[in-house]
C-alpha cells in the first residue's frame, strides 16, 4: 500500500481509522444478519419447515408452501442481493471506503 | 426443411459462433487467461456466470427430475439459486478485494501455508472432475439423439470445440463465448416452454401457466389435475413430499452451500473491476439464472402431464414416434407384463434394474424385448428422466426448428459449464501447484504455456468420462456440491469472518469435511448400495444432503484444532482486515 495513514506520531489517527473500520464491519454484519434471516425464512422456513401448514392456503393455482419452494423463494433471493448491493453502496460511502 | 437438417444448421451455426469468438478473443498473458484481465462489466459477467452455472444438469435433467419428483424437486430449485445469496453476501466482494487469480490462492495466503493451498487444489480437482463428468454425459446424450452420430464421436466433437476456445482464449474467450451460449440456451429453453404452456393452459408465461387452469375446459388447475392423476395411478401426490423433511432440508442446504463453494463459480467474480461490482454481478447472475429456474418447474409439470396423456393406457402400436426413437436409444422401455398390447403406467419400477435389451429382438406388439426380470406391480413403462426436456417439444408436437433449438441450447449449456470447469482445473495446476508451490521461478509465458497444456490434459480426461459416463447427470453433479459444501465453503467463510482461524485448523477442517462427505457418499452409493435406505442414514440424511453435515464436521474440527495450536500471525490478521473493506482493490495482482 503506497499511502499509510497511520504515521508513528499520529497514533490517535490510526486508532480513529481502526475504529471506523470496526464500525464499518459492524454495520455490514448487521445488514448481512437481517438479509440472511429473510433468506432462511422464505426458503427453509416457508418452502420446507412450514410447507405443510402453508399448503393449506391456496395462492392462484398453487398451494402456498409449494409456490414458495418452487417459485417465490427464488424471486425473493434476487431482491435480497440487489437490496444488499444497494445498501452496501450507501454504507461504503458513509464510511468513506467505496472503491 | 427436415428437422434433422435444421438441427445440423442450428448446432453448426452456434459452434461457428463460439469458434469465431475464440479466435477474436485470443489471450497473451496469464492475467487475461485466468481472470480475463479483470475488466469484465458486471452485467456481462452475470450473464457469463449464468451460462457457466447452468449445466447439462440444469438444462436437460432438472425439469425431468422435477417432473418425477414433484415437490421433492424443490431442493434443486432453492438449492441452486439460494447459494447466490450466500455468494453475493458472504464471499464474492471479499474475494474480489483480495484480488488474486484462484480459490486455492486465497486459501494458501489466508492460511499462510503451501499445504493449505495444495489441500484446496485437491478439493477443487475432486469437485470439478465430478462435475465435468456430468456435463460430458449430457453432451453424449444430445449428440446421440439429435445428430445420429455415436456418443463417442459426439463427445470428441464437443471436446474439440471446448479445446478451441478454452485453450486459445482462456477466461477471456470463455467469458464471451458464455455470453453467446447463455443467449442460445435461454432462448432454447423458454421458447418451447412458452409453446407448451400455451397449449396446456392458454397462458404464454410458463411461471403463471403452472398456477393456471387447464385449457381443456375441465376448470381444474394444472397442479390439481397432476395430483389427482398421479394419486390415481398409485404415485405420491405431485405437490407433496415423499422424502423426509430433514432430508429435504439437508439436501437444499448442501446444494446452497456447495453452490457458494464451487471454484468455477467463485472465480467468475474475480473478473469484475471492483469489489462492489462483485455484489451487483452476483445479483445479475441470479436474474439470468432465475429465468430458467422459475421456468423449469412449469416445464416439469407440463412434461409429466403430457407423458401420462400420451403413454398411459395407450396401445403400443399407437404411441407417438418420438417414444420409439428413445426406445431405440434404450432410454424408454416397455415390458408387456399382462400381454394386452396396452401400456400400463403406474407407480413402482416395471422390472429389476436398468433395461437390458435382447439385441434388436422385438416383442408381439413390435416393442424392443427387455430381458430384465419383471416386478410384481402393474407398471410396465420405464423412462429415463433425462429425456424429458429433450423429448418434450416433440411430444407436444412442436415444429422442427424448436426441436433444433433445444439441441443447440442443451449443447451450449453443457459446453459452457465444461469450459468453465476445465479452466479452473488448468489454472489451479499451472498457477497454484506449479508457479506458487513447486516452480516459483517460471516466467509468465512459461506459466501460460503450462496452463494451456493443463487445459488440454483436463479436456482429454473429461472426454474419457463422457465416453464412459457414470450415472445420472444431475445425481453425479449433486455430489460435487456436497464436497464443495464440506471443504472449500467453510474454509473461505472462516477465512473472511474470523481473524483467529489458523492454518492447522483450516487444513484439518477441509480434510475432515472432505473425507467424511466423500466416504459417506462412496459407502452408500458404491460399496453397499443395498444399505442406502433412510433407516441406515445418519440423522436420516441421504448421501445427496450429507455435505451439510460435512460442513459442521469441517467447522467443528477446525475450531477444535485451532484451540490447541498457534495463533494467526499479525500480517495475516491485517490481510483479513484489508479484504473486509472495498476501498483500494485496484486491479488484480499477479504476484
Amino acid at each position: 500500500m503506497p499511502e499509510q495513514p497511520d504515521q508513528p506520531n499520529q497514533n490517535g489517527d490510526a486508532n480513529i481509522a481502526r475504529d471506523r473500520a470496526k464500525a464499518y464491519w459492524r454495520a455490514n454484519l448487521k445488514l448481512l444478519g437481517k438479509l440472511l434471516v429473510v433468506w432462511f425464512v422464505v426458503s427453509f422456513g416457508f418452502g420446507i419447515l412450514l410447507q405443510p401448514i402453508l399448503d393449506q392456503f391456496q395462492f392462484f393455482g398453487f398451494k402456498l408452501g409449494f409456490w414458495f419452494a418452487q417459485q417465490g423463494s427464488i424471486y425473493v433471493f434476487i431482491v435480497l442481493i440487489f437490496v444488499y448491493s444497494h445498501r452496501m453502496r450507501k454504507i461504503d460511502r458513509d464510511f468513506g471506503v467505496e472503491d | 426443411m427436415e428437422t434433422s437438417s435444421l438441427i445440423y444448421l442450428f448446432v453448426g451455426a452456434s459452434f461457428a459462433l463460439y469458434i469465431g469468438i475464440a479466435i477474436w478473443s485470443r489471450v497473451g498473458s496469464t492475467k487475461e487467461f485466468y481472470i480475463a484481465g479483470g475488466g469484465i462489466h458486471p452485467v456481462v459477467n452475470g450473464m457469463a456466470t449464468a451460462a457457466d452455472w447452468m449445466s447439462a444438469a440444469s438444462f436437460i435433467s432438472m425439469a425431468g427430475l422435477i417432473a418425477f419428483l414433484g415437490y421433492d424437486g424443490s431442493v434443486y430449485l432453492m438449492g441452486w439459486t439460494g447459494g447466490y445469496v450466500l455468494l453475493a453476501l458472504l464471499l464474492a466482494p471479499y474475494l474480489r478485494k483480495f484480488g488474486k487469480f484462484t480459490v486455492p490462492e486465497f486459501i494458501g495466503e489466508r492460511y499462510y501455508s503451501d499445504t493449505a493451498r495444495l489441500v484446496a487444489v485437491i478439493c477443487l480437482i475432486f469437485i470439478s472432475f465430478t462435475y465435468v463428468a456430468g456435463q460430458m454425459r449430457g453432451v453424449g446424450i444430445v449428440f446421440s439423439r439429435f445428430l445420429e452420430v455415436d456418443i463417442d464421436m459426439g463427445v470428441i466433437i464437443g471436446m474439440t470445440i471446448v479445446f478451441f476456445y478454452a485453450v486459445l482464449g482462456g477466461m477471456k474467450g470463455i467469458t464471451y463465448t458464455q455470453v453467446a451460449q447463455y443467449c442460445v440456451l435461454i432462448f432454447a429453453y423458454t421458447v418451447p416452454a412458452t409453446f407448451i404452456s400455451m397449449l396446456i393452459t392458454g397462458n404464454p408465461v410458463p411461471q403463471l401457466g403452472l398456477g393456471s387452469e387447464l385449457a381443456d375446459g375441465s376448470g381444474m388447475y394444472v397442479l390439481e389435475k397432476l395430483d389427482a392423476v398421479l394419486v390415481d395411478l398409485g404415485f405420491n401426490a405431485y405437490t407433496e413430499n415423499s422424502k423426509s423433511m430433514i432430508d429435504i432440508f439437508a439436501i437444499t442446504a448442501a446444494l446452497m452451500l456447495g453452490t457458494a463453494g464451487l471454484p468455477h463459480v467463485i472465480v467468475r467474480f474475480f473478473t469484475v473491476p471492483k469489489a462492489s461490482d462483485a455484489r451487483t454481478s452476483a445479483g445479475w447472475a441470479l436474474v439470468f439464472i432465475a429465468i430458467l429456474y422459475t421456468t423449469a418447474p412449469a416445464v416439469g409439470a407440463f412434461a409429466r402431464i403430457n407423458f401420462i396423456d400420451s403413454v398411459s393406457d395407450m396401445p403400443y402400436s399407437e404411441v407417438a414416434e418420438v417414444y420409439k426413437n428413445y426406445e431405440d436409444l434404450g432410454l424408454v422401455a416397455w415390458k408387456d407384463k399382462n400381454g394386452d398390447g396396452v401400456i400400463q403406467y403406474s407407480a413402482g419400477a416395471p422390472f429389476v434394474g436398468k433395461p437390458d435389451f435382447d439385441g434388436d429382438k422385438r416383442g408381439e406388439s413390435g416393442e424392443r424385448t427387455v430381458t430384465n426380470a419383471p416386478t410384481a406391480n402393474t407398471n410396465e413403462a420405464y423412462v429415463d428422466r433425462d429425456i424429458m426436456v429433450l423429448a418434450n417439444p416433440e411430444i407436444a408436437g412442436l415444429p422442427g426448428w424448436v426441436v433444433a433449438l433445444v439441441a443447440a441450447g442443451s449443447l451450449a449449456a453443457a459446453l459452457s459449464t465444461a469450459a468453465g470447469l476445465l479452466l479452473v482445473i488448468s489454472s489451479s495446476i499451472s498457477h497454484d501447484v506449479m508457479k506458487k508451490t513447486f516452480m516459483p521461478h517460471i516466467s509468465d509465458a512459461q506459466e501460460l504455456r503450462a496452463a494451456r497444456l493443463a487445459a488440454i490434459v483436463a479436456i482429454i480426461i473429461a472426454g474419457y468420462f463422457g465416453i464412459n459416463p457414470p450415472g445420472f447427470v444431475a445425481q453425479v453433479v449433486a455430489f460435487a456440491f456436497g464436497l464443495a459444501a464440506a471443504s472449500l465453503f467453510p474454509a473461505i467463510i472462516m477465512g473472511i469472518f474470523t481473524k483467529s482461524m489458523n492454518k492447522e485448523g483450516a487444513i484439518v477442517g477441509m480434510l475432515a469435511g472432505l473425507v467424511f462427505t466423500f466416504s459417506y457418499i462412496v459407502f452408500f452409493k458404491f460399496v453397499s448400495p443395498e444399505l442406502n435406505v433412510a433407516e441406515n442414514w445418519l440423522f436420516g440424511i441421504s448421501p445427496e444432503g450429507i455435505g451439510f453435515v460435512g460442513m459442521f464436521v469441517n467447522i467443528g474440527s477446525a475450531f477444535l484444532v485451532k484451540h490447541y495450536t498457534k495463533d494467526t500471525p499479525q500480517d495475516v490478521q491485517d490481510l483479513v482486515e484489508d479484504i473486509r473493506v472495498p476501498s483500494g482493490a485496484g486491479a488484480a495482482q499477479s504476484h
